[in-house]
């Protein structure tokens, strides 16, 4: 059947640029994955210095504009841009024009006139980063569209598991939870069977959707083969998310009962994550959620060299090595 | 029932084209010589006197198409279609006749509704058009709507589409009640509490996206509920844009049964599958969505077999700002009227997967007879209702070629083989290319 990528005749720029954007894991090959994790690791050697600032990005606009709640996505990519001397504005949906019944594709051209260089975006939907790339001349990162993807949030896991590890190719890695409503387990699944690990998906049937098997990955009901995974990830139950009356699981109670990680289902040693907020007492219990096993506070400060490390790839012009680039002594 | 503009007949020839009408059994290169709207004589050399000649070597003549589901969006939506640009681009897609769906704000459940249209399709209808009307008030699924007052003002059938009738009493209540006319139940097979949610066809695209998946059991459990009902009733049912496989199944041992159910099938659920939504196009998002390739692939077959007897367009027209958005956000529904003769010459005539003759009775004598409509036929003494038909005439589906008032095509950008070069609709040329 052919290419079936149908564009607007008149939305179509006559010669469209390569602009590179972050939407998806799958926009990655491996040797790109692992380009990004060596740059986040320079970056965050020069995070060790007094002087923490890098004129890498300096006169670079970046706008992040969230139409969801976030703490750490938004303050981290704020960050980095601030880090890399970008100028950085943020928007949120609410208090915005959006509250007044503005569209997406107009809030995108009016963005888009002030010239960005790269446009964040949070957004309840899939497809509304692809929306922004098609109307303004911007890189866009996606930093969550609905229920696919939150590349960034993988990028951030797999460098934690590296930085862990030393390896993440042959690890096993059980994803535990609600799959069915996570862009954080898509991105994931993706990313891990991209650099050779292998992935279990662990949860209610309700909560695994049918056909992810395709994906790569394993899927089963069964909580106790966590107990033999390297790295035990647990997803939050997403309530916000989930159909009323739409009776995925009897009730949290039960879930905590059966899929809950606890500290009896692990092993001593074993690695957990979690891609935050977490749900103390529902899907993790507290006592795992603060064990020094626990990589959760790692993943945090994980997701500000990755985002630098992100924002320094897509605004130089591909494939290089980054040590040539980032100037070490600094003003 | 089918109601178009009054305007003059015309005098014509079509000469020298392969003339193909399957169900007549007429398959020649003849000329045809029309007068006064009325086929008059099939032969050679025919005199041309004051008839307006139509050169037709290279090409197919055929009776001219009927669509059973057309989305005219009028009244309320007048912005993205009317009786006048939807009959346009009918007669662009070679149809002399369409039948419309009564989901239109207010909603055709009324004599009083039906009687407007009727008045405004006598003034502005290029092609004959029907009107379906309402199964139940407002289509809210509780109460029936006055269906003999209805049928006697025109109504062509009654259906509540765009919605499922959930109620199952209620289905079998407008079943029995139905037969004081002799006008058929259309339905639009959906459970409601299990499609919710759904955006596109649950599966592994589903999985992958992160799109709310529609499962293929909202449909086929409906159509097996509505096949058993129409069985123990012993009434006719039209089963509407079928999407599944398991319905498909259903509908084949319903017919072995001795269920008397005819049922339509759209181009995009013929050709496409859910990994288009791959791309994301809100063009591609429609309601049912589309299947895998094993419901795909069954759908081919029973159109081929004729267990599904109708190509029907689901033609539903939305404006540019609706589908401007996210997947999600974006309403269900895409145009067809003028695509879809095109669309399935490509993509199953032209690789040998559908004879044309087949194709060309599905998109004819199928739909008229599932509604008791007379067929547009080629033979002497029969209105003229004909399309000339290019074959191998290539062209690329633009915007800009479309007389709908809308352009949420699936086929934006894309180039078909096989056009439409004339339609004669009630014995006038309404379109030539």
């Amino acid at each position: 059947m052919g290419d079936l990528h149908v564009m607007r005749d008149d939305l179509r720029p006559p010669n469209p640029p390569p602009t590179r954007h972050l939407i998806s894991i799958g926009d990655l090959a491996r040797e790109d994955v692992e380009r990004l994790l060596a740059t986040a690791r320079t970056f965050e050697r020069s995070l060790d210095r007094e002087m923490k600032k890098l004129p890498t990005l300096r006169g670079r606009l970046v706008i992040n504009v969230f139409y969801e709640s976030s703490t750490r996505t938004s303050s981290s990519f704020e960050l980095a841009a601030k880090r890399l001397s970008a100028d950085t504005m943020s928007i949120k949906a609410s208090g915005s024009a959006v509250d007044k019944g503005e569209s997406l594709k107009d809030t995108a051209i009016t963005l888009g006139a002030y010239d960005p260089d790269v446009i964040v975006l949070r957004h309840p939907q899939i497809g509304a980063p692809q929306l922004v790339a098609r109307v303004t001349e911007a890189r866009i990162i996606n930093a969550g569209d609905g229920k696919h993807q939150h590349p960034t949030q993988a990028l951030l896991d797999l460098y934690t598991i590296q930085e862990q590890f030393g390896r993440i190719e042959g690890l096993h890695v059980a994803i535990v939870g609600d799959v069915l409503h996570s862009r954080v387990a898509r991105s994931n699944i993706q990313a891990l069977i991209l650099l050779g690990a292998r992935v279990t998906l662990v949860g209610p049937p309700s909560l695994l959707p049918r056909g992810i098997e395709e994906m790569g990955c394993e899927s089963t009901t069964d909580i106790d083969v966590i107990g033999s995974a390297d790295v035990v990830y647990v997803l939050r139950m997403q309530k916000e998310r989930m159909l009323e009356g739409a009776n995925y699981v009897p009730s949290l109670r039960e879930y905590t009962a059966r899929w809950g990680v606890t500290p009896e289902r692990l092993r001593p040693g074993q690695k957990v994550m979690h891609p935050g907020p977490m749900n103390r007492g529902v899907e993790i219990d507290p006592l795992v959620a603060d064990a020094a096993d626990a990589l959760i506070a790692t993943q945090v400060r994980a997701g500000l060299v990755v985002r630098m490390a992100v924002l320094y790839d897509l605004l130089t012009t591909g494939p290089k090595p980054v040590e040539a680039e980032v100037p070490m002594g600094v003003a | 029932m089918l109601f178009t503009k009054s305007a003059p007949k015309e005098n014509l020839i079509v000469r020298g084209a392969r003339v193909l009408d399957p169900v007549e059994g007429v398959d020649a290169q003849v000329d045809v010589r029309i007068d006064d709207g009325v086929i008059a004589e099939l032969g050679s050399n025919l005199p041309q006197n004051s008839h307006k000649v139509i050169e037709g070597s290279g090409l197919v003549l055929a009776p001219a198409f009927v669509d059973p589901h057309v989305h005219l969006r009028t009244p309320g939506r007048e912005d993205e279609e009317t009786i006048g640009t939807g009959t346009q681009a009918a007669a662009a897609g070679g149809y002399c006749a369409i039948l419309a769906m009564p989901n239109t704000e207010p909603v055709v459940d009324s004599a009083a509704v039906l009687g407007a249209l009727v008045d405004q399709a006598q003034k502005e209808a290029q092609v004959q058009v029907g009107f379906l009307a309402a199964i139940s008030k407002g289509q809210e699924g509780s109460e029936l709507t006055e269906m003999g007052e209805l049928a006697d003002e025109g109504a062509v059938g009654f259906t509540d589409d765009g919605r499922p009738v959930v109620a199952t009493s209620l289905m079998w209540r407008a079943l029995q009640y139905a037969s004081i006319t002799d006008r058929p139940i259309a339905v639009h097979c959906e459970d409601p509490t299990l499609s919710r949610g759904g955006h596109m066809r649950e599966g592994v695209v589903s999985a992958e996206l992160g799109i709310g998946g529609w499962p293929s059991i909202a449909e086929s459990v409906m159509v097996e509920r509505d096949l058993a009902l129409a069985l123990y009733e012993s009434r006719t049912l039209h089963l509407m844009h079928l999407s599944a496989q398991a319905s498909v199944e259903a509908l084949r041992r319903a017919h072995a049964d001795g269920v008397r159910a005819t049922a339509e099938v759209t181009p995009h659920h013929l050709v496409l599958t859910d990994e288009a939504v791959r791309t994301l196009d809100p063009n591609v998002k429609m309601n049912p969505p589309l299947g895998a390739e094993d419901d795909r692939k069954a759908l081919v077959e029973a159109l081929r077999d004729g267990t599904i007897a109708c190509v029907a367009t689901d033609h539903a027209p939305h404006s540019r700002e609706e589908k401007e958005v996210p997947f999600e956000e974006a309403p269900f529904g895409v145009t067809g009227l003028e695509t879809a003769f095109a669309a399935l010459h490509t993509h199953l005539v032209d690789p040998g997967l559908l004879p044309l003759e087949t194709l060309l009775e599905r998109m004819s004598t199928g739909p008229a007879r599932a509604y008791g409509l007379e067929r547009p036929r080629i033979a002497v003494g029969a209105p003229a209702n004909l399309v000339l038909l290019d074959p191998n005439a290539s062209w690329q589906v633009t915007e800009k070629g479309f007389r709908s008032r809308s352009a949420n095509s699936w086929l934006l950008g894309k180039t078909l083989k096989g056009r439409v070069r004339l339609t004669v609709a009630t014995g006038r040329v309404v379109y030539e290319s």
